[in-house]
């Protein structure tokens, strides 16, 4: 029985904006085109993805040495190191380092991790204020609503509505839609956030095992204004986001920018290690679900994102119908693979919501055959998903008349021939999914079959 | 030479000249070809839909038609890369299987098409063609540059090849997706068909039949001059 919103009738709703769509279609395609800019000024752009993806398989063949490596490492660097089994476990460590250090504000760097643990939405039930700074998210966050893409988060509003919300929230001018002026605005606002917060909540990009420091990546430097003014830095990260060596962030830094936004690098790449003296720094280990996805053969690639966002950038469907339609923390192609595995029943239409293009795959930087994946998915949702009776009894009928020539030729005889006979009005019903907004082709006088056994009946086998 | 040739069940029922053409273009390229009268469908559909395991004894009905060739020749990207990927058994020899543009380029190996078709033409780059069976370089990819079924049209006389604003974006048929997504596959479409009309072009080609079976349906329902036409029967010589 479906009880979620399917991708599929989001989607609709979507797109019936037509301006809208084609709006958020550019805006994003506008994205995808710098990113194919940067890559062509690297001659090596495809070795690069090759080494990305061969790092990113060796993390996730040897993840329990590797973690093991990079706690002990953080350890010695004067860092406390814990770790969450789910979104739950998460947010409670983090309550329990606010509580013990009586956190009074907190200024939090971009996260998708902590959005898909709910964390705001939790420590707000506590009590606690927690002030978004990156300002995609500050906006969304101003207006009670969620990432809609994991790198550009409010890119499904126009400047102008950014400028109403910013009139109500920060009480900048009426109508105003300057993108320099409503910057500028949201920076004084956020100053006070960060000289008043005793607390700072960022993501990380990267943890590096072999030193037990890790990076995180910038372009407003709001996790470095966070991290230098407050006395607690909590780090909070998914245990797959690990790479080996110092060495690999040459892999990887040169790759994840330009896959992104078509920068060459965001303005700050912000290297931690040990924490500042009198201050305490955390990182917090999450698995939540990520070590099941693991053990599944099929899909354990999804694990070697990075989180750039290209491949939202590059989808045709994502682009007409917006991070919204998908209902999934991580939105997209690469949520779509990543989903499903955390609620099968929540996210099983998310694998159809594809032409199986393959674009994603080919802009993947440590390439996830991520189309592939959908395709799989999509035999699991058929085996294990929400039961769609109608659909499978179709499927099954069309393999038993397909597979037996003698059905195939007169079924399909047949089809052509009640189409030409039955008035458009009955064929164009409200039934016809297909005839909605396209014509059916015409109907041929005879099939190639029929054309052959009359014109070159001597082949005949 | 000898090939198999497989006609898509959807070319078979609704659209058999772009096969005839297709067979036609082999011949006069000194091909024996031979059609398996009780082919049917490669069983994608199913596939796609999660259901692989309702397309078994489609597999099997093909491999029985197509087993003992060495060539086996299809007028479509789509269906050939289903049959390479899901119904060919892995790591055998024989039969290999082509679709027509790669088995000109590639096989035969042709150097010139003896056709005319003095309109401005739209070449759409179709996805399973373009990023699986590498019938092109695809514009995500930092690599020289190629086009198989582009250079086989540029060989046609008169033909006026325009440039899209997006080389190989997705049209939005994607086999049961044009039924189960409708509203964004006739979106897709639309800006598919728009980028076509802002270059001028009055014909719209492509090595997919199904691509152009989608994009037909709205050129026809939105009252276009456009036409489709599949690349067989352009690069036959057909009139348009």
């Amino acid at each position: 029985m479906k009880t979620h919103t399917s991708h599929a009738e989001a989607a609709e709703e979507f797109v019936k904006d037509e301006e809208r769509t084609h709006w958020h279609d550019e805006t994003l395609w506008h994205v995808r085109e710098k990113r194919d800019v940067a890559a062509h000024k690297l001659p090596e752009w495809e070795q690069l993805r090759t080494n990305a993806s061969l790092i990113k398989d060796y993390v996730l063949s040897h993840l329990d040495g590797l973690l093991i490596d990079f706690e002990k490492n953080a350890q010695a660097n004067g860092v406390e190191v814990l770790w969450a089994k789910d979104a739950k476990e998460h947010n409670e460590h983090v309550l329990s380092i606010l509580q013990k250090h009586q956190i009074k504000n907190i200024v939090k760097s971009k996260s998708i991790l902590t959005e898909e643990c709910g964390l705001n939405h939790y420590l707000e039930e506590k009590g606690y204020d927690v002030v978004d700074t990156d300002l995609g998210e500050r906006i969304i966050q101003f207006v009670k609503q969620v990432p809609s893409h994991i790198v550009l988060p409010a890119i499904h509003l126009k400047k102008e509505e950014i400028g109403e919300i910013f009139h109500e929230h920060i009480g900048t001018d009426q109508g105003a839609s300057d993108p320099k002026y409503l910057t500028e605005s949201a920076r004084l606002h956020l100053r006070e956030k960060f000289v008043q917060a005793n607390a700072a909540i960022t993501g990380v990009n990267f943890g590096i095992a072999e030193t037990g420091g890790f990076v995180v990546c910038t372009n407003e430097g709001n996790a470095d204004m966070g991290t230098h003014l407050a006395d607690v830095h909590i780090a909070c990260m998914g245990i797959e986001k690990l790479i080996p060596r110092a060495a690999d962030l040459g892999v990887f830094l040169r790759l994840l920018a330009r896959s992104a936004t078509g920068q060459s690098i965001t303005t700050y790449s912000s290297h931690f290690s040990r924490p500042m003296d009198g201050k305490k720094m955390y990182i917090i280990l999450v698995d939540n679900k990520r070590t099941e996805q693991l053990g599944r053969e099929d899909f354990r690639n999804s694990l070697k994102c990075i989180r750039c966002g290209a491949c939202m950038n590059t989808c045709p469907i994502y682009r007409r119908s917006g991070g919204y339609s998908y209902n999934s923390t991580v939105p997209g192609p690469i949520g779509s693979i990543l989903s499903p595995g955390l609620d099968l029943n929540k996210h099983s239409s998310l694998p159809f919501a594809s032409t199986l293009c393959g674009s994603c795959t080919d802009v993947c930087p440590v390439k996830i055959n991520i189309h592939e994946q959908l395709y799989k998915w999509r035999q699991v949702v058929a085996k294990e998903g929400p039961s769609d009776p109608v659909k499978k009894w179709a499927m099954k009928l069309a393999g038993a008349t397909l597979s037996k020539p003698g059905l195939y030729d007169f079924f399909g005889s047949m089809a052509r021939k009640a189409l030409k006979l039955t008035p458009d009005s009955l064929v164009y019903s409200s039934l016809n999914a297909w005839g909605k907004q396209r014509d059916l082709p015409e109907v041929p006088s005879e099939s190639f079959k029929e054309w052959y056994k009359k014109n070159r009946k001597s082949h005949e086998q | 030479m000898r090939v198999g040739l497989f006609v898509p069940c959807y070319v078979d029922q609704f659209y058999p000249s772009a096969a005839i053409a297709t067979m036609e273009l082999l011949e006069k390229n000194g091909v024996e070809v031979v059609y398996p009268m009780k082919q049917s469908c490669c069983g994608q559909p199913m596939a796609n839909s999660g259901y692989e395991n309702y397309s078994g004894a489609t597999s099997d009905l093909f491999l029985k038609n197509f087993g003992d060739f060495e060539y086996i020749v299809a007028p479509s990207g789509s269906c050939t890369l289903h049959v390479k990927e899901h119904v060919l058994p892995k790591g055998a020899f024989r039969p290999q299987i082509f679709e027509l543009c790669e088995f000109l380029t590639d096989v035969l190996k042709v150097t010139t098409i003896n056709a005319s078709f003095p309109y401005k033409v739209g070449v759409h780059s179709s996805c399973h063609g373009l990023r699986g069976l590498g019938l092109a370089k695809p514009s995500e990819i930092i690599a020289a540059d190629f086009d198989k079924p582009k250079s086989l049209l540029e060989k046609v006389e008169g033909i006026n090849i325009v440039q899209l604003a997006r080389k190989d974006e997705c049209c939005g048929f994607g086999g049961t997706f044009a039924i189960f997504e409708e509203a964004v596959s006739v979106a897709m479409g639309k800006d598919r068909i728009g980028d076509h009309e802002r270059q001028g072009v009055e014909v719209i080609t492509s090595a997919d039949m199904s691509c152009l079976m989608h994009m037909e349906g709205l050129l026809r329902r939105n009252n276009s001059t456009i036409k489709v036409k599949h690349i067989a029967e352009i690069l036959n010589g057909n009139p348009l």
